[in-house]
């Protein structure tokens, strides 16, 4: 019997959301979304407040009824299970670690509800916590710790009965900024070590790309992009994601075509354009402010004068008025005095730099 | 500036406080001390200052029934209130919001009618030739009627329609601190709703039990117009023994030693009840 999991002869991805919907009343939450997810993966659902992330989460967890499609997990259709016979792990936003109990009844109330006898339920809790790295405060309660500490007993009650799936809902979002650094690295290095699959919600761009393997752009209900972290901030499919995904110039060009190339043609200002397979015409560029180098006059694609200037610590941050428009410029910071406000800097990029999408999107 | 800084609360509530005093204080205080002057049937009350009437009470068996017979009915009304009252709050809680709105107004409604109108409507329910009697004479399931008013029962069921919603009330202020997601986390941990129920809910919901049984059992206990009217003198408790005691015997301060020792004794349980309380769940909930 040990033949490979094959589903109706169709080779099935892990976790697969089949054409889901979910509507309230007149509000439409989430509209024909499809997702796989491969055994192991790390993927992150990302997108704006309000665009469905949540309501697409609780579908696979099974506390909201899709109003049509299938969530298919491991080759089985979990339409009919009922939230408490799925076996997931979750990890609440609140964390929702129950008050009255210890960090090891919190953590062994998985166990104890599939029955696990008790000398097994301790080792696998003592081992939960060890993970992570809470062995000392198993009998405290969760009022008397810190955010990070609750996050991850929450983490840890979640892994002990070894979910086939791991789903977050903004576990990060209730920390300040440097904890939220260190626990992304520990929810990556935890995840890693269990091995568990793992959907991730988050409206953190830096902390999807941070922990996945996978990014999945949501915007009002639709998934718009699914890519690498590497690929859906180099090559935003729409403005949207281009705007959404760190920060961008987009600038409205006509694109022309000839036998040398694509030329790239900006409020009158002609530029040599990046290989495209979009067709002449009007056309968005999107160009990331690192992509800018500062240069010299006689090497500068464009010039322009400094009207605001930022400093970031590892970075300095200009606004530069030049004929194609504003431009938002990203220098590192290499220690020395950079240029000022009103002074003229000299600017340059490779045309590759500059992303080309069809007007109009987003 | 320093001392207007620290008067100012003194003079903003300093109306609150004389009133407090004028209205509460005085009166205690004067009942204190009336319940040490001697009482003889021809000379009427004496100025005089002895124990003698704490004496009387505290030697007398019958005495010791009626506070035992007080403290068992207030027990027996808060433990009734507690069991009906947790589940009920809870179904209201889990209610859509329209109708839990109405329902609250339906449980909340009755404090809106005096106690003593709601008491005589138990009445009219609970007597020999009440609505209940005569109903199951008719349908043929008695031949004679059931012995309700003038009982402990019918004190206590009259006494929970009164206090179940401070113990509704409670519950719910606690129901509502609570995180909602506990309850899907334990879900997905895999607890069936019983299980949800007892082992997330009820321990959350617990410190609303307990300060609603507070309420309820001090009211219990030192409730008059609900045993004064289904009570009557067959079944006396100690509000009804004081009140007897001023107005038929006019030995007040024998009443009045009474009604200090009904005061001292539920205070005394309240603040052990309350102690324990606070034991058990300190460190859990904040
Ligand atoms: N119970 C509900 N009844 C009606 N509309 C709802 C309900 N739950 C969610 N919605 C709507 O569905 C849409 C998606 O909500 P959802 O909570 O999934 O967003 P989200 O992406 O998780 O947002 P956030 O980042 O703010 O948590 C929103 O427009 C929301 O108003
Ligand atoms: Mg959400």
């Amino acid at each position: 019997m040990d033949q490979p999991a094959f589903n109706h002869g169709l080779q099935m991805a892990f976790l697969e959301l089949q054409a889901l919907n979910k509507r309230y009343n007149n509000v439409v939450a989430v509209e024909d979304f499809n997702l796989s997810i491969e055994r192991g993966e790390f993927v992150s659902l990302l997108g704006p407040s309000g665009c469905g992330k949540t309501t697409t989460l609780q579908m696979i967890a099974g506390f909201t009824q899709p109003t049509s499609g299938a969530i298919m997990l491991n080759g089985r259709d979990l339409g009919a299970v009922p939230a408490r016979k799925r076996g997931l792990g979750i990890v609440f936003q609140t964390y929702a670690l129950f008050p009255h109990m210890t960090v090891e009844q919190n953590v062994g109330f998985g166990l104890e509800m599939r029955k696990i006898p008790a000398d097994e339920r301790r080792r696998r809790v003592a081992d939960a916590l060890d993970l992570v790295h809470l062995t000392h405060l198993g009998d405290r309660f969760p009022r008397n710790m810190s955010g990070g500490q609750r996050q991850r007993v929450a983490l840890a009650r979640a892994l002990v009965i070894e979910p086939e799936l791991l789903l977050l809902d903004e576990p990060l979002s209730n920390l300040d900024a440097k904890l939220r650094e260190e626990m992304q690295l520990e929810l990556r290095r935890i995840q890693q070590e269990a091995g568990v699959t793992t959907l991730l919600v988050t409206h953190d761009q830096s902390e999807a790309m941070a922990l996945s393997d996978r990014v999945a752009v949501m915007q009002g209900g639709r998934l718009i992009q699914e890519d690498s972290p590497f690929d859906v901030y180099e090559k935003p499919a729409t403005s949207f994601i281009s705007t959404f995904l760190g920060k961008t110039n987009s600038l409205a060009a006509t694109l022309e075509r000839d036998k040398a190339g694509t030329t790239i043609v900006i409020d009158g200002t002609r530029l040599s354009g990046p290989d495209t397979a979009l067709a002449a015409g009007p056309v968005e560029v999107s160009l990331r402010p690192e992509r800018i180098e500062l240069t010299d006059a006689e090497k500068a694609t464009i010039s322009g004068n400094v009207i605001e200037r930022v400093f970031l610590g590892d970075q300095w941050l200009f606004r530069v008025e030049t004929p194609i428009g504003k431009l938002l410029v990203m220098q590192r910071n290499l220690g020395r005095r950079e240029a000022n406000v009103g002074e003229r800097l000299h600017l340059s990029w490779e045309p590759e730099a500059m992303r080309l999408l069809p007007r109009g999107e987003g | 500036m320093k001392t207007t800084g620290t008067s100012t609360p003194w003079l903003l509530s300093a109306p609150a406080l004389a009133l407090f005093a004028a209205l509460l204080l005085t009166p205690l205080a004067m009942t204190f001390l009336l319940s040490f002057n001697s009482f003889s049937f021809y000379g009427g009350i004496e100025n005089t200052f002895g124990f003698q009437n704490y004496a009387e009470v505290l030697s007398d068996v019958y005495f010791y029934e009626i506070f035992g017979r007080t403290f068992l009915i207030a027990f027996i009304t808060t433990a009734i209130c507690a069991l009906l009252g947790l589940p009920e709050a809870y179904i209201l809680f889990r209610m859509k919001p329209a109708w839990r709105s109405f329902m609250l107004l339906i449980v909340l409604g009755p404090l809106l009618i005096s106690v003593v109108v709601r008491t005589l409507g138990w009445a009219i329910l609970l007597g020999n030739k009440g609505v209940i009697n005569e109903f199951l004479r008719d349908i043929g399931l008695i031949s004679s009627p059931i012995r309700m008013m003038y009982t402990s029962t019918g004190i206590v069921i009259a006494l929970v329609h009164v206090m179940i919603p401070f113990m509704i009330l409670a519950v719910w202020a606690a129901l509502q601190r609570q995180d909602p997601a506990t309850e899907r986390a334990a879900e997905s941990l895999g607890a069936g709703p019983l299980t949800i129920f007892m082992r997330i809910v009820l321990p959350q919901a617990m410190p609303g039990v307990l300060s609603g049984s507070l309420i309820v059992f001090s009211l219990s206990a030192s409730a008059f117009a609900t045993p004064a009217v289904l009570g009557g003198r067959r079944i006396k408790m100690v509000s009804t023994t004081v009140y007897d005691e001023f107005l038929n015997t006019l030995n007040w301060p024998l009443g009045a030693a009474i009604a200090i020792l009904l005061l001292v004794s539920v205070l005394t349980i309240m603040l052990a009840w309350n102690k324990l309380v606070e034991r058990r769940y300190s460190g859990v909930f904040e």
